[in-house]
This record gives C-alpha cells, sequence and structure tokens, in this order.
C-alpha cells in the first residue's frame, strides 16, 4: 500500500464550548479565540492509517481544509506520525457547507496523486451532519463506507471490514481504492511523543489555496453552499429532580421504568 | 522579551496534559492509599519521552531542555504532584551521571534510566541532616578494588523502585572529602530500609538505604575522589530545585482550576459565589502567585538552558513556588468550605502535597541562605 490520506478537521474544544457565539450575519460559528482540536473521530482514522503505515509501510498523508492557525493541529498530526500534511486554507472558504468544503478536499486529494486509502472520522463534533466522507467518496469516484468499527488489512489491495449497524456489525469485503469513515470502536489513538514532536518538525507541512487548486471562487464558501444555517437552539441543562417514594423494590422498578422512558436505559 | 513559548513547547505542554489526563486519574485511589509508584506507568513515560527528557540523544534519551522539562513536570503535577516528584528525582539520577560519568558509566547507566527500565535516585540525605551536606557520615573506605561503604541515607525518594543508586559517602574528612558512588541493589550489604509513610505525594516511594560493609567496586566512582560535593550540589541546585519548583507549579494550576470551578458552581443566596466579592478576591490572589511563581520557574529554566548561572534564580523559584503552593492550597480549601476537607474533594490533597514540597530537594532556609549570598553581593553597595 502506497498512501493513506486522512482528513482531519479543527473542532472547538469542548472545554470551552460554554464561549461559542454565533455570527448573527452569516450564522455561522466564531472559531476566532477558542481553542480547537482534531476532532475526536479523525484521531480513530489517523491511527488506523499510522497502524498500516507500521504494517504496510504505506506514506500517511493528513488534509485538512481550516483556517491559517490551524497548522499547529496538523502539526500535532505529524506528531502523532504522519509522513505529510496539507493545510488547505483560503479566506473564500469560509462558511462552505458539506458539498463545498468536499469540493475543496476532493481538489485537494487529486493533486496529492494516486492514494489507496481516504480515511475520515463518521462526524465531527460541531457539525455533526456525518455527510462529508459519503460525498466525499462520491466526489473522488471511489466507493465508500461508514461506521467502519473493525478493519483488516489482508494486503494492499483487499480490506475486511466491520460495518456497525443496530444489532451487531456486518462484515465487508472491499477493494482499494475506497474511502472508509471510522466509530470511536475502532482503535484507541496513540499519544504523541517528545521524540514525535521533534520529528515533526522536520516533515513537510504545505499550505494551499483555492488559486493552487484551481476551484472556482463560486464553488465554495457561502457562495458556493447550497444549504445555509437558518440559526442555533442552544439547549439549556437543568437540573430537574423527581421524588420516588415507597417500598425501595417497587421505587427501584420504577425509576428504571422511568430511565427507559427516558431513553436513557 | 519574549515570553511566548515555542511552537514545540506548547505541542510538548499538550502532549503530557493528553498523557496525565488519559493515564494518572485511574491510578490515583491505589496510589494514595499505598503509596506506591505506579510502576506500570513507567513504560508509557518512557515512550511518551519524560523519562529520558534531559538525558542526551546518544544515549537513549530525548535530550530537551530544562524549560521543556518544567512544563513537563508542572502538566504532570497539575493531575497529580506524586508523579513529578518521581520523575524529577528521577531526572537528578540521569543529570547526575550524564555530568560527572566516565563514556562506560554513561553507556551502562543512561539507556536503562531514558528507557524506563529503572529509576534514578541521588542519595545524598544522612539521618545526621540532610542541610548539612558537609556533615555526612556515611562512609567509605578503599579495600583494595572496591570501597567499603557503612551507613544510611534516609528520605529518599525512589530508593525502593531502583537498580542502582547514586551515593554521596564521606572517603576523607572535610568539604572534600566526600565523593559519589553507583550502588547496585544487588551489591553485598546494599539494603532496602523502611519505606516512609508521607502524608503527602503519596505515589512517590520515599524510604532509607542501608549500607552494611557494602561492596561497590573502584570503577562505579562517580566524577573524582573527594568532587562529591560539587557532585552533591550542582545536582540539587540545578535540578532537584527546579524540578520540585515545577512539581509545586502544577499544584499552583490545580489549586486555581480546582477553586474557580467550585466557585462556579456552588450557589449561595441565589448565585455562584464566584460572583462574592470576597471570593473573587481569593481567587485573584491564588492566579496573582500562580502568575508569579510561572515566571520564576520559567526564567530560572532559559537560564540554565542557555549555560547561565542560575543557582539563586533556581532557589528563588523552588523556595517561592513551594510556598505559594501551600498558600493556595489552603485558599481553595476555603473557598469549598466544608466539602474543602473532605477526601473525596481533590483540593484536600493540594494541600498536603504542597506542603511535602517544602522540605524536599532542599529546606526554605537553604534556599534563602542561597538568595541572600546574591542579594548582598548584588545590592550592598548602592
Amino acid at each position: 500500500m502506497e498512501r493513506v490520506i486522512v482528513c482531519i478537521k479543527p473542532v472547538p474544544d469542548p472545554k470551552d464550548w460554554g464561549r461559542l457565539a454565533m455570527d448573527p450575519e452569516t450564522k455561522t460559528l466564531i472559531r476566532e479565540g477558542i481553542p480547537s482540536i482534531i476532532n475526536p473521530l479523525d484521531k480513530h482514522a489517523l491511527e488506523a492509517a499510522l497502524q498500516i503505515k507500521e504494517e504496510k509501510g504505506a506514506e500517511v498523508v493528513v488534509v485538512s481544509m481550516a483556517p491559517p492557525f490551524c497548522a499547529s493541529l496538523l502539526k500535532e498530526a505529524l506528531a502523532m506520525g504522519a509522513d505529510r500534511g496539507v493545510l488547505i486554507s483560503d479566506r473564500i472558504f469560509a462558511g462552505s457547507d458539506t458539498l463545498a468544503t468536499v469540493r475543496i478536499l476532493s481538489a485537494g486529494i487529486r493533486k496529492l496523486g494516486p492514494f489507496d486509502l481516504v480515511l475520515c472520522g463518521n462526524s465531527t463534533l460541531d457539525g455533526c451532519t456525518a455527510q462529508v466522507p459519503s460525498q466525499l467518496g462520491e466526489m473522488l469516484g471511489i466507493p465508500n463506507v461508514m461506521h467502519v468499527c473493525r478493519m483488516e488489512v489482508r494486503d494492499d489491495k483487499r480490506l475486511v471490514l466491520f460495518q456497525r449497524i443496530e444489532m451487531g456489525a456486518l462484515v465487508l469485503e472491499a477493494e482499494t481504492p475506497i474511502l472508509l469513515s471510522f466509530t470511536k470502536e475502532v482503535n484507541s489513538p496513540r499519544l504523541i511523543s517528545f521524540l514525535g514532536i521533534l520529528e515533526a518538525e522536520k516533515k513537510e507541512l504545505s499550505v494551499w489555496s483555492h488559486e493552487e487548486l484551481g476551484l472556482d471562487a463560486s464553488s465554495v464558501g457561502l457562495v458556493g453552499s447550497p444549504t445555509k444555517m437558518a440559526g442555533m437552539l442552544l439547549r439549556k441543562k437543568e437540573r430537574r429532580g423527581e421524588r420516588v417514594e415507597g417500598d425501595p423494590k417497587e421505587a427501584a422498578r420504577r425509576i428504571a421504568d422511568r430511565m427507559v422512558q427516558m431513553g436513557i436505559l | 522579551m519574549d515570553f511566548a513559548f515555542s511552537e514545540r513547547e506548547e505541542l510538548l505542554r499538550k502532549a503530557v496534559r493528553e498523557f496525565s489526563e488519559r493515564e494518572i486519574p485511574p491510578r490515583m485511589e491505589a496510589m494514595e492509599e499505598t503509596g506506591e509508584f505506579p510502576m506500570e506507568l513507567l513504560q508509557p513515560m518512557a515512550k511518551l519521552g519524560l523519562t529520558g527528557i534531559i538525558t542526551p540523544p546518544e544515549y537513549g534519551g530525548v535530550g530537551l531542555g530544562m524549560l521543556a522539562r518544567t512544563i513537563a513536570l508542572e502538566e504532570t503535577g497539575r493531575v497529580c504532584a506524586a508523579i513529578p516528584m518521581a520523575m524529577q528525582v528521577h531526572h537528578m539520577g540521569c543529570s547526575v551521571v550524564n555530568d560527572f560519568g566516565t563514556e562506560e558509566q554513561k553507556k551502562k547507566y543512561l539507556p536503562p534510566l531514558a528507557n524506563g527500565k529503572t529509576m534514578g535516585v541521588v542519595a545524598v540525605t544522612d539521618p545526621s541532616g540532610g542541610s548539612d551536606v558537609v556533615g555526612i557520615q556515611t562512609s567509605a573506605d578503599r579495600k583494595g578494588d572496591n570501597w567499603i561503604i557503612k551507613g544510611r541515607k534516609c528520605f529518599i525518594t525512589n530508593a525502593h523502585t531502583s537498580d542502582f543508586w547514586v551515593v554521596i559517602a564521606r572517603t576523607a574528612p572535610g568539604a572534600k572529602g566526600l565523593s559519589a558512588f553507583i550502588v547496585h541493589k544487588d551489591h553485598p550489604g546494599a539494603k532496602l530500609g523502611r519505606k516512609e509513610n508521607k502524608f503527602g505525594l503519596r505515589g512517590a516511594n520515599t524510604g532509607e538505604l542501608v549500607f552494611d560493609n557494602c561492596e561497590v567496586p573502584h570503577a562505579n566512582l562517580l566524577g573524582q575522589e573527594g568532587g562529591g560535593l560539587a557532585v552533591a550540589m550542582k545536582t540539587v541546585s540545578e535540578v532537584g530545585r527546579p524540578g520540585m519548583a515545577a512539581v509545586a507549579l502544577g499544584i499552583l494550576v490545580s489549586c486555581l482550576e480546582e477553586a474557580a470551578k467550585f466557585a462556579s458552581e456552588r450557589s449561595l443566596y441565589g448565585k455562584p459565589i464566584s460572583e462574592l466579592q470576597g471570593i473573587r478576591f481569593m481567587l485573584a490572589e491564588i492566579y496573582t502567585e500562580l502568575e508569579i511563581s510561572r515566571l520564576l520557574c520559567y526564567r530560572a529554566s532559559w537560564m540554565k538552558d542557555r549555560n547561565m548561572r542560575c543557582d539563586t534564580e533556581m532557589a528563588l523559584a523552588k523556595y517561592y513556588t513551594c510556598d505559594a503552593a501551600t498558600r493556595c492550597a489552603k485558599k481553595a480549601i476555603e473557598i469549598h468550605g466544608s466539602y474543602g476537607i473532605m477526601r473525596e474533594y481533590k483540593v484536600q490533597r493540594l494541600l498536603r502535597d504542597a506542603m511535602v514540597t517544602i522540605p524536599a530537594g532542599g529546606t526554605a532556609e537553604i534556599a534563602k541562605v542561597v538568595m541572600s549570598r546574591t542579594a548582598l553581593a548584588a545590592y550592598q553597595k548602592r
């Protein structure tokens, strides 16, 4: 296997969600000043790629469409073990919906040249649409499988995939090139080491704008997005108490029933 | 002056924080109960690079500087101060071999320390006293190709979790009569003594070493015969003191985090207590102590990385930060009210841990002795 591409997205750190605000004009999140992290599921995708690299010797390239300040997150991915990073960044990309995002990502991936695998996380913490992996697969003209909870690489071309479904998992056989998106069950992402940080400083990190990708400005950003954010309703978290009295066994049964009703159990 | 951290330092901080938040909490209950260092964490720490952070790469380490080490110890200390306490003593064990060892000794002892196979120890404190280094009574007498060591060392961190120790012993009378030896735990006459039961920094093993006519080969003399005082003083002042300061710095960060979080959540009089001016003043005081301590610790480390003389700055950082950690842990407990004295809440551990940092690695009074020399020399003629 020659090349594995991993798409990573910066998302606002959940610890700082309380400080997030929405731009009233564009209805998009104001991300400036809010620390970003690599989307957690994308880290699982990167870990899958690194395991393939260790077994098969493939080059791992991380690609991200993000503002310039997110270059540090690509450095983090390089420190984890990726070989090369590509930051696709341009002011005109701001406000892109999933379709516009996929136009940008696919242009970047095509510019990189031949690949065997494109790996993604199933969804992101912020948008939660889970649309990008399938759309990207379609735009690249390759098959795609979502909800991969386990992967076995048989050889350079063949994979066995376990796709999470409600009652268990489907077992699929697939061939490269293919796009896969992962659930968190697939692996436990490695931590960065100090040596990894030092090695990352020597690795290539490119920054590409829309001109280098040959993208038409009308196909990206808010202008190129068929879907528009209408607004955001924040759910208020309140503590609610319900008192259950009576015989302890009977009370326990009623509490369990209530938890099933509420979807907790 | 550029007060910004480099990209490398920021990423290092992030890496240690993620590691500490993932790996340390599941082990804390056992550490508090037993006082034992979680040895299963040694290999993951080696993989991270923490055990070899200041050891040169040619001996298996990462070869980063003192500022990187300070950041790493601060971040682990933010989660549990016992871990960086054990690590900073381990680093003393690494640096003493690196600074004073022959090439053969470095090749033999530094790789297992860097790779997390064993823990580093520098045994200075005699029962006769730790502050009075020149008063050391543990003796070493030459007998043919060996040295025979007699005596005890007490309050030695990592004593029971190490395969070998650097021991300071008296080979002749006077200040120039101290020498350093690398003693293996299986050298004849080398024994492990009692394990101490500290009320804080539980998880950093502290114990006694006993040398009962312990035979050590002459090849295990570290540095020059009679050079032991320099070995001890350089290691304590340039590695031990900044290490302890970094441990206390981590405690300070946690004090502010815990106090701010509790004050934001606890409601009295219909609003969070963080809106009460009295509580705000206490938070501001903790914040002040934290920022001062940060500047002192980072500056001393920055100087060490540039090979500038920094023993005074190290002493100042250690003295101030450890004291500040104790003051701020007390304030954090007060902000918590009665919850602060319950074992379920972290702040009580912060106070216990902070208090143990004060005598460890040199007392506040010894730090003041060092600082007063500089204060007099630099300012008496103005």
